[in-house]
């Protein structure tokens, strides 16, 4: 396997008149050549800011970012943190792109879509316009856009939805990439559109050989296209394993909270199960185990440590980890019980 | 875009129908008699009465309507034999308090109130344009701080106070700009003495406008460059150059021009203050002497200009707004 992306220890905080927000707080993860990576949190999980950090694209002087983020530009390894602007400008778009939520807002209104994806290319290729605009026929046949000739003169207020996320990753492949960063790329979608580009981007990884970053709340997205999960919560990986890890033996209480609030038709008369609380401030966080509030198994843990020390990641397996004081073996038992109930 | 243009001509034409209407049915409200204020001190009824027959204000209401429009396409004669005279098409009246068609009047005052509201407009672009990308480009910083001054002293200055002050120091003291007691040029006959003329007028309603201009461009290019698109360009690895003077720029560019359109047209109607400090015998000036004169017939006049104006700006601007914005589309 091929690796194209390790980050180490990431820290990413952020200077507000409240205090200082620490969303990222020593993240380390890997991504490998055809493969999906997911990372699955909640709204302020630092997810998305841990996908900017590797783009490069939080504002100077904003951000104060620590650790390594060691990017494959085609073959050659180089650390995002320390670049220049113009080294992570150059990086952008061409050995990593990324496509984002909303598919509506993130095309320029008044640009004609063809002229937008050669955009893409011209930038990394200066003066080739008539390349670019071949690449970009190209790239939008490829991501199933009928009439690609036609459809490129238009505006993307005449797209779908669907559409637009096409456009969106069309536009990412222009220079062929070999990391694709999609950051909740199918959450402003309909569910069966979804689906098409799910499917899409797992043909498109297949094809190209690329590796995913996968940024996600939705646990049935990280089900179909995800092969290893990242779980965050307030700024911390709190589980990473393969995604049959996660969703057949999780380990951390708060990856079980998460599996245990999906909403299932078979059980119609039951309640959801929600993850009791609020997830904490990211400019005070307690001293102990910042889910230890909201937990139901502090009384399992030996040393009633939950309150006093964070939990480091650890595992019995070396590809299975995660964050909780609570003894592995005895977590294996509970939750094991807990899923069963609740899977039936 | 001809569909476009001819339904949004005859909705215009409607509008100007109904405002010459309702100007016209507030003059005849009006607890004046409009004979009697055609002649001066030494008047007799007999003169009053001769110039009522005259100018048809012994008519009805609707009937010297009538002949208000039927004036403009046609032309109009007053009175009957030797002691006839006729103001040629387009007649918008006449005026007994300066002797002479309303439409010659206005004729004089248009140019030199276009060459203001102009040259004003352009002043006022580059100003505030230029200022505004700059406090947007150094958000926070000393160029921004400068130009919110700027702003602040700009928008709290009335016209007659920056007026005065540069007619005053400018021109006076300084001797830079000789005084504009010489009368207007147009451009084309003496473009030096044309600006001369104009520059000191143009600087007082352009720094009043420029103030308005920068904080509109500044806060509309600060919001634009937190949009998603603006992301997308930087993702795909545009440079901040780029994405800032193409990408950004180019989305504010269409709500700045409906802003420009609408403060020119107003400006069309008159700049009272500025043409009354500098003396200049614009629209602006004529409708202020008119209204103090009770000259009725220009006051309607310069009203149905004004709104005229407007009108056709804002269709000229949707027009605009077409072209720049793709999602506007003309039907």
């Amino acid at each position: 396997m091929t690796e194209l992306l390790r980050i180490e220890d990431l820290h990413v905080s952020f200077k507000t008149d409240d205090g200082i927000v620490r969303a990222v707080d020593g993240v380390s993860l890997t991504l490998n050549a055809g493969e999906t990576v997911a990372i699955v949190g909640e709204s302020g999980s630092g997810k998305t800011v841990t996908s900017l950090s590797v783009m490069g694209l939080h504002k100077k002087g904003q951000a104060e970012i620590s650790g390594s983020i060691s990017l494959s530009d085609h073959g050659t390894f180089k650390d995002v943190v320390h670049l220049s602007d113009d080294e992570i400008r150059d990086i952008r778009g061409r050995a990593v792109s990324m496509i984002f939520q909303d598919p509506m807002s993130s095309l320029h209104p008044y640009y004609k879509i063809g002229n937008q994806l050669a955009e893409a290319y011209l930038v990394h290729n200066r003066g080739k316009k008539k390349e670019a605009m071949a690449r970009a026929l190209e790239m939008l046949d490829l991501v199933g856009i009928p009439e690609p000739a036609k459809r490129a003169q238009e505006f993307p207020h005449q797209f779908s939805g669907g559409m637009r996320q096409r456009v969106m990753i069309a536009m990412a492949l222009m220079n062929s990439p070999q990391i694709l960063i999609a950051d909740e790329p199918t959450t402003a979608l309909d569910v069966t559109v979804q689906a098409q580009i799910l499917a899409l981007l797992s043909k498109l990884k297949k094809e190209f050989n690329m590796g995913i970053l996968l940024i996600t709340h939705d646990l049935g997205v990280v089900a179909q296209v995800a092969d290893r999960v990242n779980v965050m919560y307030a700024g911390r990986i709190v589980e990473e394993g393969a995604v049959d890890d996660i969703f057949y033996s999780p380990l951390a209480p708060y990856t079980l909270g998460l599996l245990k609030s999906v909403p299932r038709v078979s059980k119609n008369n039951e309640r959801l199960k929600a993850i009791p609380g609020q997830p904490p401030s990211l400019i005070n966080l307690p001293v102990g185990c910042p889910f230890a509030p909201r937990c139901e198994y502090k009384q399992h843990s030996s040393e009633a440590g939950c309150n006093t020390t964070r939990p480091a990641l650890l595992g019995t397996s070396s590809t299975h980890r995660s964050r909780c004081h609570v003894p592995e073996n005895l977590r294996h038992e509970l939750f094991a019980a807990e899923l069963k109930e609740v899977q039936g | 875009m001809l569909k476009f243009i001819g339904r949004r001509a005859a909705f215009a034409a409607m509008t100007i129908l109904i405002v010459s209407a309702v100007v016209f049915m507030i003059f005849s409200f009006l607890p004046f008699d409009p004979a009697a204020l055609t002649c001066g001190q030494r008047c007799t009824d007999q003169i009053v009465e001769a110039n009522r027959v005259r100018l048809g204000f012994d008519k009805p209401i609707y009937e010297q309507y009538w002949l208000f429009l039927s004036g403009i396409f046609a032309g109009r004669t007053y009175g009957a034999g030797s002691a006839a005279f006729t103001c040629p098409a387009p007649s918008f009246g006449y005026s007994f308090n300066e002797n002479a068609c309303v439409t010659d009047m206005i004729r004089e005052a248009l140019p030199i109130t276009i060459s203001l509201a102009i040259g004003a407009l352009i002043m006022w672009l580059i100003v505030g344009i230029g200022l505004g990308i700059i406090a947007a480009k150094f958000k926070n910083r000393w160029p921004d701080t400068s130009s919110s001054v700027f702003v602040l002293l700009a928008t709290s200055l009335p016209t007659f106070v920056t007026g005065l002050a540069l007619l005053i120091w400018v021109s006076i003291k300084w001797k830079l700009v000789p005084l504009s007691l010489t009368g207007y040029t147009s451009l084309i006959d003496n473009p030096y003495k044309f600006m001369q003329y104009f520059i000191l007028p143009w600087i007082t309603l352009a720094i009043a406008y420029a103030a308005i201009y920068t904080r509109f461009t500044r806060a509309a290019l600060l919001e634009t460059l937190g949009e998603d698109y603006i992301r997308t360009a930087r993702a795909k690895g545009v440079g901040e150059r780029i994405v800032f003077f193409k990408h950004t720029l180019r989305a504010v560019l269409a709500p700045l021009i409906t802003l420009a359109g609408l403060d020119f047209a107003g400006l069309i109607g008159g700049a009272i203050i500025t043409e009354t400090i500098f003396n200049l015998p614009g629209l602006g000036r004529l409708t202020l002497r008119s209204v103090y004169e009770f000259d009725l017939s220009v006051v309607l006049a310069t009203t149905i200009l004004a709104a005229v104006v407007v009108i056709v700006m804002n269709l000229i601007v949707d027009m605009l707004y077409a072209v720049l914005d793709p999602r506007v589309r003309i039907v």
